[in-house]
């Protein structure tokens, strides 16, 4: 038998679970969603994980933890937090990478990356869920939609976005229902939401300007109309890569690997 | 946590208790006839409290408990910690609002100069209207008379005269324990820290809490023998070549130490409390050599605070902080609603990084214990990032 160097990363996000499995050459993706219990859901991911490989746990060397449910697993050998993580995964997806923008189910982040993808500066949004994930669940919730549709609803450039003003999540939603109630367009909201997002998290990142390689992360990256909605506000090319989603577990397996 | 608790002075102890058993010896105080005078900021000019016979006492509220108080009279979108003091107010919940016989407060924000219009229909309160500006002779004459009329109506209201003798023997009083500060503060330029900024703010927040200040220096002289022992020995209460951080920004009293606490939980050694409910009150002393009330008036208003405009000294302070604490980062709390500490933090911020290239976390928070998770998130990410740097 050949003893294989194996590690994993986890990132134990608010509404998702990434796993990335690393053995130095190959990687696998896996995730799903958080449910009420991050840990069982992780066991159960790592498992599945651990079959596909025809592995053992005791083969995994290392397992790095991010994100928030990081507290609650008991079987990790290190915890980093997702800034890192990410800062770390983005250059590795895009090597070069001079600013990232994280978007995840609770948090929107703004990390700017240097050497290595190592931390330089980052900010990141307060307590309010404007600008993250959770504001496009509930909007989509108030829309009948799912947010996985929201991206491909939007339409494309013929749809004129209508104005969303609120930023408060509570608001915001109240406003959408207004807007639902007086006829308006769905496909037009939905772009007015995803022009929300931009703007918000646009100001947020205000302070990292420059116009080097950017890589859209996290869960939200996944939506294409929140991708070019970003490159009308910050007026600067935003990437991202099939692997978005999974660049804070892609890190946290890279700082495994490296501790292994 | 464990290893601070374990590892924290034992002359603590008297500071652990201060606080709780301040309600029961503010009683005593009034019951000799004292004269006791709440006020609300470190621009409460406390040598005229002392020299009037007073005994000052700080109202500054650091509860979360009365803010749904606060509330049912205050627009939600308020600072919390006018919400708590004035929920506090009208509850008379606070023994040491309730027991003030006047109450002194400052135009230190719009907020608070119009809850201050709420409370002096239920409370006798002086208010105290600051000038915009600490730089230009026409604002430090106006103080000066402001601190006249503070002096005028504590005469008036309680029935004495302040003398200048009075006054004099106040202002040392006072810089005795200024100096004091000083010493203890001093001590966290060590590395490990021999004590932890949980228990300097402990300490500092407990001062408004004696009435005894001869006994309160005794305590904080046992504290320091201890502390040298531990220098000696290499005690620390966080680990050597710990990440040292300045915290900045709003008041974070005790029970608003939320982010010192996640600062320390997380491996940091926090090496200096700048802000009013930390050292900013004690680190300028009043001129001996001046005639005490333009002395008293000038120490005052020379106060860093972020309600002046513009407020370079607290800037240049800062600067000269982190190279007197080797500080590697500074974290700057503001407390959701407070403007001028908010905009301020993006001056600090490009201040501190052309001139002395140290990060500046910037955290906004309240009262609540509902973004802990994010604030340790954040404050992890920051110590890794200098980790790095």
């Amino acid at each position: 038998m050949i003893l294989r160097n194996i590690v994993a990363g986890i990132d134990a996000g608010s509404t998702a679970v990434k796993l990335v499995i690393f053995d130095g050459q190959q990687m696998g993706f896996w995730q799903q969603p958080t449910g009420w219990s991050p840990a069982e859901v992780t066991h159960q991911m790592l498992d599945q994980a651990l079959r596909e490989w025809t592995i053992s746990r005791g083969d995994l060397r290392h397992i790095c933890g991010t994100g928030y449910g990081r507290v609650n697993l008991p079987f990790l050998n290190t915890t980093v937090t997702e800034i890192a993580c990410h800062s770390r995964g983005a250059a590795y997806l895009r090597p070069g990478v001079e600013l990232v923008i994280d978007i995840g189910g609770q948090d929107a982040k703004g990390i700017q990356v240097g050497p290595k993808g190592r931390v330089l500066d980052f900010v990141m949004n307060d307590k309010c869920a404007a600008g993250t994930g959770r504001f496009l669940s509930v909007m989509a919730h108030a829309l009948g939609l799912d947010v996985s549709e929201l991206g491909a609803y939007a339409g494309g450039e013929e749809v004129s976005p209508q104005p969303i003003n609120a930023m408060c999540t509570v608001f915001a939603e109240s406003e959408v229902i207004g807007l639902i109630n007086r006829g308006v367009d769905r496909k037009a909201i939905v772009a007015g939401l995803h022009h929300s997002v931009a703007r918000r998290v646009a100001a947020m990142i205000a302070r990292f300007d420059g116009d080097g390689p950017l890589l859209f992360t996290g869960g939200v990256s996944r939506n294409e109309a929140i991708r070019v909605a970003l490159e009308k506000e910050l007026k600067r090319p935003v990437e991202v890569n099939e692997h978005s989603p999974y660049a804070g577990a892609l890190g946290a397996a890279l700082i495994a690997w490296e501790k292994a | 946590m464990s290893r601070i608790a374990e590892e924290r002075p034992f002359s603590m102890a008297f500071f652990d208790v201060a606080i709780p058993r301040a309600a029961g010896t503010i009683e005593e105080a009034k019951s000799q006839g004292k004269k006791v005078v709440g006020h609300y900021c470190v621009f409460a000019p406390q040598e005229l409290i002392v020299a009037a016979g007073g005994v000052p006492v700080a109202l500054c509220a650091t509860k979360e408990e009365p803010i749904a108080d606060g509330e049912k009279v205050l627009p939600r979108n308020f600072c919390p910690l006018i919400k708590s003091s004035y929920g506090f107010a009208i509850t008379d919940k606070c023994p040491f609002f309730l027991h003030s016989d006047l109450v002194l407060g400052e135009t230190t924000c719009d907020g608070k100069k119009k809850m201050f219009e709420l409370m002096g229909k239920f409370k006798p309160l002086m208010v105290m209207n600051l000038p915009p500006s600490n730089k230009d002779e026409a604002s430090q004459t106006y103080w000066l008379s402001e601190v006249a009329r503070l002096k005028a109506y504590l005469e008036d209201y309680f029935q004495v005269t302040i003398t200048e003798e009075a006054m004099a023997a106040a202002i040392e009083e006072l810089n005795q324990e200024r100096r004091l500060m000083q010493r203890l503060a001093g001590y966290l330029k060590h590395d490990p820290v021999p004590f932890s900024g949980q228990d300097l703010l402990k300490v500092l927040w407990s001062r408004n809490f004696v009435f005894d200040r001869a006994a309160f220096a005794e305590q904080v002289e046992e504290l320091m023998k201890e502390l040298d022992e531990r220098v000696a020995e290499g005690v620390g209460a966080t680990a050597k070549g710990a990440k040292r951080i300045i915290v900045t920004g709003v008041p974070t009293g005790v029970g608003t130490e939320k982010v010192i606490r996640i600062l320390e939980e997380s491996g940091a050694a926090v090496v200096f409390l700048e802000n009013c409910a930390g050292m900013k009150q004690f680190i300028r002393l009043v001129d001996e050599t001046k005639t005490p009330l333009e002395a008293i008036a000038e120490k005052y208003l020379a106060t860093p605070c972020s309600c002046m405009s513009p407020n370079p000294d607290r800037m240049e302070l800062l600067a000269r902080l982190v190279d007197e604490f080797k500080a590697d980062g500074v974290v700057d709390i503001t407390w959701q609603g407070c403007h001028t500490y908010n905009v301020e933090a993006r001056v600090l911020r490009d201040y501190l990084k052309e001139h002395r290239g140290t990060p500046v976390l910037h955290i906004e928070t309240d009262y609540s214990e509902g973004d802990s998770q994010q604030i340790k998130t954040r404050v992890q990410a920051f110590l890794e990032m200098l980790e790095d740097m």
